[in-house]
């Protein structure tokens, strides 16, 4: 009993965390992208006129939300009913069930139980998060199908095509990880980043796989359909791509899946090549300093740094994904189908087998 | 598995699986058979094949149908206007197929319960397991899958070009 | 625990609504979707099987069928790409050119 409320307190923790930062997400999408553009961007909706300071909080976080759920809720004429209501919640809940293998902390020492802070401990994570990757693009495939409407069509096909080209570099780039630390359970993963090299360097992914770790963010992107790659849903070319005819809530869960995956390309960024929860020097009972000074923590305050730390660099990815939007042009359709299979695949195949190579060469 | 999974699964297995050919509209037919592709993973994990089961969603429901449903969009086909074949071979396609079910009962059910349970090895179903076979005793079919596949992609490429 | 039976006549019920399929439907995609039921009620009969005699082989032939299905279909969709842009249908009674 106590086991079961545990996992269900943890998976109900990450769910809402995630949920959270996709609403975070928005605002600092909003502001982000004004400031890069040297504009202020939204802030007429304000608490007495002024506050917050320009900082566009209320609008994004209140007056958003209030509009996108109050708008009236319509099925185009001639579409299909039941399709149209399911798309958007067969694009988002898988993406909202991948965060419960990404472990965001090593363990909860409490009244002498050791929970570890992983939703759910599968033995074949990586694959688990593929499986749910592969199974959001029906998100898209169902939305332009069923909007009975030509672009939103050819918005589907254009998404769908591009997410199963991009799946394949996905997953070899995790294979070079997964062959680097030998095991596809991402606390396992974590918790082998925790060694540290010649004495000195933390063994993060991304000091033996700084490829994969290019590929992963290039697939990631290009996943999640943001921009540079984002012409499936492109405001300039395709109206609004596979969700032109979605509006209020559905189009706020489309809107919700897009920075959801975003936050999952992150989560899986930081796992993988950042060490996860890991704090260099930092080991269960304090740190333990290479040049031979060591402080002595209490469990509690350490759990709280590596929670901590999972969640700085969460953030710095999101972020970092979010200026690589409002930075970089386009890419056009045919180039970026071109580039995922003709440059990406290639590179992310070589890279696995030269981890092969190197593997097998110092073992 | 116990009595209760069994038939919670494999009750709306088989209606679903009814659907996928009984729909006219062939993209809720696809959406049946991903629906039956997904609970036939859940089997699988009951079934201690957790590999298997991660490679059926993300292969069968995860790829395949995408491709399905893929080419139905671009066919942009309609349902079926007319379900019905011709000169009543519609019936004798369904009691030729309760027979045939009649048989495989009748047959199968005569197999051993011997419970075997007992010795299932510790690492049964996971990826160590089915890694260590693949690349030992089953390296061949394993190289000529990678040829086959290579074939099929060259194939595919070359008949869609217009 | 459930006996090994059930799960072999899950599968062959399964593999039956397969072969019904094939023989009533005459739209081809929906014949080539039943094709894929078939396959997978062969599947759950393999894992089964592998599960009650202890033996990895069986998942490993099932791996084996789902990339033999994968490939198939990616070869069988183009084709009937190509009937479509020649014959315009679907059906698979308007495709008897070979008919005398």
């Amino acid at each position: 009993m106590i086991d079961f409320l545990i996992t269900f307190s943890l998976t109900l923790l990450v769910v809402l965390m995630v949920l959270n930062l996709g609403g975070l997400l928005l605002w600092v999408e909003r502001k982000g992208s004004a400031v890069l553009q040297d504009r202020i961007g939204a802030n007429r909706a304000a608490v007495f006129g002024k506050l917050p300071f320009n900082l566009g909080i209320v609008n994004t976080l209140v007056a958003d939300p209030i509009k996108l759920f109050t708008k009236e809720d319509f099925v185009p004429a001639g579409a299909d009913k039941l399709l149209h209501t399911l798309a958007p919640a067969i694009g988002l809940v898988p993406l909202l069930v991948t965060f419960i293998v990404i472990p965001f902390g090593d363990v909860l020492i409490i009244g002498g139980r050791e929970i570890s802070l992983q939703a759910a401990n599968l033995n074949i994570g990586i694959l688990y998060v593929l499986a749910m990757v592969s199974l959001s693009v029906y998100g898209v495939v169902l939305g332009g199908w069923a909007s009975n409407n030509r672009w939103a069509l050819l918005g589907g096909i254009r998404g769908s095509a591009q997410m199963i080209s991009y799946e394949i570099p996905l997953g070899l780039a995790l294979i070079g990880v997964v062959l680097t630390f030998g095991s596809l359970d991402l606390q396992e993963i974590t918790r082998a980043q925790g060694a540290l090299i010649g004495g000195w360097i933390p063994a993060w992914g991304i000091v033996y796989q700084p490829v994969a770790f290019l590929i992963f963010l290039a697939a990631g992107i290009a996943e999640s359909k943001r921009i540079p790659f984002d012409l499936p849903e492109a405001e300039s070319e395709l109206i609004a791509g596979y969700f032109t005819e979605y509006s209020g809530a559905k189009q706020a869960m489309f809107m919700l899946g897009d920075f959801v995956e975003a936050i999952i390309v992150a989560g899986l960024i930081t796992t993988l090549f950042f060490g996860g929860w890991q704090v260099p020097f930092l080991l269960r009972d304090g740190f333990h300093f290479p040049w031979g000074g060591s402080l002595a923590l209490p469990s509690l305050l350490v759990t709280l740094l590596q929670v901590g730390s999972f969640t700085l660099k969460v953030l710095f990815f999101c972020w970092l994904q979010i200026m690589i939007r409002w930075t970089l042009p386009r890419f056009r359709y045919d180039q970026l189908i071109s580039l995922g299979w003709k440059i990406i695949l290639p590179l992310a195949l070589a890279n696995v087998m030269l981890t092969a190579l190197i593997i097998l060469l110092f073992e | 598995m116990d009595f209760v999974t069994f038939f919670a699964l494999a009750i709306p297995l088989v209606v679903i699986a009814i659907m996928v050919i009984a729909h006219p509209s062939p993209v809720y037919s696809a959406l049946f058979l991903v629906l039956t592709l997904f609970l036939l993973a859940v089997y699988f994990l009951f079934l201690d094949a957790h590999v298997v089961a991660a490679l059926q969603i993300i292969v069968y429901a995860g790829a395949i149908m995408v491709l399905f449903l893929f080419v139905i969009m671009l066919l942009n086909l309609q349902s079926d206007t007319q379900p019905t074949p011709r000169h009543g071979l519609g019936r004798a396609a369904i009691i030729g197929g309760v027979i045939l079910v009649a048989e495989l009962g009748l047959l199968l059910q005569r197999s051993s319960s011997e419970q075997a349970e007992s010795s299932l090895p510790e690492n049964f179903g996971t990826v160590e397991a089915l890694g260590s076979q693949l690349f030992t005793t089953y390296l061949l079919p394993f190289e000529i899958t990678g040829i086959l596949l290579l074939v099929a992609v060259v194939g595919a490429v070359v008949l869609a070009k217009r | 625990m459930v006996p090994i039976s059930y799960h072999l006549i899950l599968s062959g019920i399964l593999f039956t609504i397969g072969v019904t399929g094939v023989l009533l439907r005459r739209n081809i995609i929906i014949i080539f979707m039943a094709i894929e039921l078939m396959l997978n009620a062969v599947n759950l009969s393999f894992v089964a099987l592998a599960r009650h005699f202890g033996n990895m082989d069986g998942q490993i032939i099932v791996f084996f069928v789902m990339s033999v299905a994968a490939a198939e279909v990616a070869v069988g969709l183009a084709i009937i790409l190509l009937v479509f842009r020649g014959r315009e249908t679907v059906n698979a009674d308007e495709l008897n050119l070979m008919r005398w």
